[in-house]
């Protein structure tokens, strides 16, 4: 992993070279304190609490994290970079995981600018900051697992359009499996058993465990896994379409 | 230092590269020649490896180039058709990179890429993105990045394209003063880019090798090979005509230019004719006003042997 540092860095400061980060960095934090103050009404719940903040999250991410991961591959396809990068004495694993790890690094910038949300409730209260602690820990995992599939689906394609919204799509479907509303639906016509399984797939279910402040070995070895299935797909596609 | 042997590689059901062999030696600069779409870009790839052969093996300086793909990329530099890089990087930050990911570490990062400023002639755009820059710039980038880590084997695909006559011939001269102690493949459309540089040629056409010689060997192959072009008075025109037709080892004679004053008389199997010519003209008296003997053309070998129905009984 000799190359691992020098393409991890390439690609994180890479999110900088361009203006688009500090747009989409200013519009995640507008859109995510917009969430907990207007939707998530944080005043008038006269709780001290990130949690109309954490709940919202899920949803921001389906949209800003595809945003962030589309380019990282469909970029070099397009432009016939991958050809330069793959014929360095560079591995495939120590790409995928540069990338990927550059883009989480980014979305952690993202996240760790929304402490003046935590400023605020520690001044009007005194939360329990060891969940908001967990809450951002969740956030960041789930933030991880949304950009692995992200990755993979930005290898599909060349173009970063299609790379985002199949990105999207996924996620949702992922995002779907584990939500309250769409599985009360399902429990019309499926056993509970199956229920239980299906949102067990699903991120929502392990964030929420996470976010409350549950750190069990299971939701983190699953956000793991998540992370690790998005990124061996990511590995066996460049590897089948890296030269078309 | 470069061995390929049988090599192969398919696309689906397009075999794009259809069991090639070579050997380049140390030191050897190899001009790599085909029409679009020949297998050139195909193989290179290979040997850099980007893609994987379906059959066959190659080895670079006794590496192979799929069991150990990592050591033989180190020892390559390579300039992909092109010369693709990341436009939003600055010339420098690009340089930089590549250097690191060549194993430079700290002060030997910068170290290299300024010596690469020299060489490539970059200073004038050191500072600015290379999306910003004329292709001829890009294509120095591509070049300094290829030669950042000093190779010992350069494979360069279509190095001068898009350059102006005057980048084109520093780049030659470039990639000359390499070859001493560089083992170089290059691929190019010009040929009178491998005529200036190239010791050998190899040409393939529809995936397989049709010619490998050396550039003088080639013209040999020309029907203009020894072929003499003269100027006569117009007047002797139909007498000279004549009369060279009938000269031992002359094949055929044909009258050219626009004033109809011009010869040319082809040899049989490129015989030397220009001596019993000369000869036969002061005996005869004809005034000839110019006498060129030609080398033979790169350009007509090529197309000779690129052509579809020669194919059959070279690649089997």
């Amino acid at each position: 992993m000799e190359n691992f540092f020098p393409l991890f860095k390439r690609e994180f400061l890479g999110y900088f070279r361009s203006p688009v980060a500090y747009v989409f960095i200013v519009i995640f934090l507008l859109a995510s304190v917009g969430c907990t103050f207007f939707l998530g009404n944080l005043y008038d719940s006269n709780q001290a609490s990130l949690d109309p903040f954490f709940n919202y999250l899920p949803w921001l991410f389906l949209i800003f994290v595809p945003a962030v991961g589309m380019r990282l591959w469909a970029e070099e396809r397009r432009s016939g970079t991958i050809e330069l990068l793959f014929t360095l004495p560079v591995t495939m694993v120590e790409a995928v995981v540069a990338k990927f790890l550059a883009g989480w690094a980014f979305l952690g910038v993202a996240l760790a600018l929304t402490f003046p949300l935590w400023l605020t409730v520690n001044y009007l209260g005194k939360p329990d900051n060891g969940v908001i602690f967990a809450g951002y820990l969740g956030c960041f995992l789930m933030a991880g697992a949304y950009l692995s599939v992200s990755c993979f689906t930005s290898a599909l394609s060349k173009n970063q359009v299609i790379g985002f919204i199949l990105g999207v799509v996924i996620c949702f479907v992922l995002v779907l499996l584990g939500w309250g509303v769409f599985t009360d639906v399902l429990a019309s016509f499926l056993p509970a058993s199956l229920i239980d399984l299906i949102s067990q797939i699903g991120f929502v279910s392990h964030f929420q465990a996470i976010s409350r402040g549950l750190l069990d070995s299971r939701d983190l070895i699953y956000f793991v896994s998540a992370i690790v299935v998005g990124l061996s797909l990511n590995t066996l596609v460049l590897n089948a379409r890296k030269a078309s | 230092m470069i061995s390929v042997s049988k090599l192969v590689k398919e696309f689906g059901a397009f075999r794009a590269v259809n069991g090639i062999s070579f050997d380049v030696p140390k030191g050897q600069i190899l001009g790599f020649l085909g029409p679009n779409g020949a297998g050139k870009s195909t193989t290179m790839k290979m040997l850099t490896g980007f893609i994987e052969p379906s059959a066959g093996t190659a080895s670079v300086g006794g590496k192979d180039i799929v069991k150990d793909s990592l050591a033989v990329r180190r020892q390559i530099g390579y300039l992909p058709e092109s010369a693709p890089s990341y436009g939003e990087m600055t010339v420098s930050e690009f340089l930089c990179f590549i250097a690191e990911i060549r194993g430079k570490r700290s002060a030997a990062v910068r170290q290299a890429a300024e010596a690469m400023r020299e060489t490539c002639d970059l200073s004038a755009v050191w500072n600015q993105p290379i999306e910003t820059l004329s292709k001829g710039y890009r294509q120095r980038v591509g070049f300094a990045q290829a030669l950042i880590h000093d190779p010992p084997v350069l494979i360069l695909d279509e190095p001068t394209d898009g350059l102006d006559p005057n980048q084109k011939h520093e780049v030659r001269n470039l990639i000359k003063n390499m070859g001493s102690n560089k083992t170089i493949i290059l691929s190019t459309h010009i040929l009178e880019e491998v005529e200036a540089i190239c010791q050998r040629v190899v040409i393939i056409a529809h995936g397989g090798i049709v010619a490998d010689a050396t550039p003088s060997e080639l013209r040999q192959q020309s029907k203009f090979h020894n072929a003499v072009t003269m100027k006569i008075a117009p007047d002797q025109i139909e007498k000279a005509k004549a009369l060279l037709s009938n000269i031992g080892g002359v094949a055929a004679v044909e009258l050219l230019g626009i004033d109809n004053d011009t010869l040319r008389v082809f040899p049989k199997q490129g015989e030397a004719i220009a001596l019993r010519i000369s000869e036969l003209s002061r005996k005869e008296n004809l005034s000839i006003h110019q006498l060129q003997v030609e080398q033979g053309r790169l350009d007509e070998v090529f197309r000779k042997v690129t052509k579809s129905d020669n194919l059959n009984q070279k690649s089997h």
